[in-house]
């Protein structure tokens, strides 16, 4: 069997790039994927987790939902980042600065 | 020959190994995603990630929910992304057919962030190295999960499944009134 403290190491590593990734990048399409690398990071402990628990399953459970709430997260998303291109015709963060012009 | 060298294999190891192999391609998707400045190339290296994290899945004996990965984040979320990707894509710098229209954008404050998320991640290495697991060496999942996650959605879930599913449509439909063009 794999040790728990595996999945854990590279479910840390994975939410500090994550992180990282959100920090860094200047495309909005790309901040949402540092977003998603998050989420998955957590979804991994949840599941990882919840093997010692076989009769009730909670983790999965949890982890199911988290994923449910990341498709609608993005589906949201990329309709703003749509319409911000229409207006903008640019996805550039640093530039998208104005509420209104 | 053959069947002697199967019956000597020690399936533990080979079994570390393939784990190791997940996790590489899952660490290794995701800092080429921090490190590559082509957006398309990212979104690709995305798709390693995820498949690298519904293998753990595997290991970790969920599998329903490797399943699931492979389905919504691999066959929705990732396809949505590479679709706003191309609909979002400013051609004014591309000044012949010829040349190839790559899709570049910039970092900034490269150098700080990956120093905070490095530090962040020897914060949780330090936890997590000397965390005392009491559940460890307790029993471990056997056989699918399937059957299990049904019962628990009808039963103790129900409430939660069912307001999830209206969320899940009003965000549908929210997404397709803010996206829809206006008439100027």
């Amino acid at each position: 069997m794999i040790p728990i403290q595996h999945f854990l190491i590279i479910s840390a590593l994975l939410f500090s790039i994550g992180l990282a990734v959100a920090v860094t990048k200047r495309n909005a399409v790309l901040i949402l994927m540092g977003i998603e690398l998050m989420l998955n990071a957590v979804n991994i402990n949840l599941v990882s987790f919840s093997q010692y628990d076989p009769n009730r399953l909670q983790g999965q459970m949890f982890a199911l939902f988290v994923m449910v709430i990341a498709a609608a997260e993005v589906t949201v998303a990329l309709a703003i980042i749509l319409k911000i291109y229409d207006y903008f015709k640019n996805l550039d963060l640093d530039e998208i600065n104005q509420l209104k012009k | 020959m053959l069947e002697d060298f199967l019956k000597n294999i020690d399936y533990k190891i080979v079994q570390q190994i393939i784990f190791f192999v997940f996790g590489a391609a899952t660490i290794g998707g995701a800092l080429y995603l921090l490190f590559t400045k082509n957006v398309l190339y990212a979104a690709f290296s995305l798709l390693f990630t995820l498949l690298g994290i519904s293998g753990l899945y595997v290991f970790a004996g969920a599998d329903f929910l490797a399943v699931s990965q492979i389905m919504i984040y691999v066959g929705g979320i990732l396809v949505l992304m590479i679709f706003g990707i191309m609909l979002t894509n400013n051609k004014s710098f591309q000044r012949n057919n010829a040349q190839a229209n790559k899709i570049i954008v910039k970092h900034h404050n490269r150098f700080w962030a990956v120093l905070v998320a490095f530090l962040l991640f020897l914060g949780y290495l330090k936890i997590i190295l000397e965390a005392n697991f009491h559940i460890l060496g307790q029993q471990m999942q056997k056989g699918s999960t399937v059957n299990q996650i049904g019962v628990n959605l009808m039963t103790d879930y129900v409430f939660a499944f069912e307001v999830i599913g209206i969320l899940l449509l009003a965000a549908l439909i929210g997404a397709v009134y803010i996206a829809k063009k206006e008439k100027a």
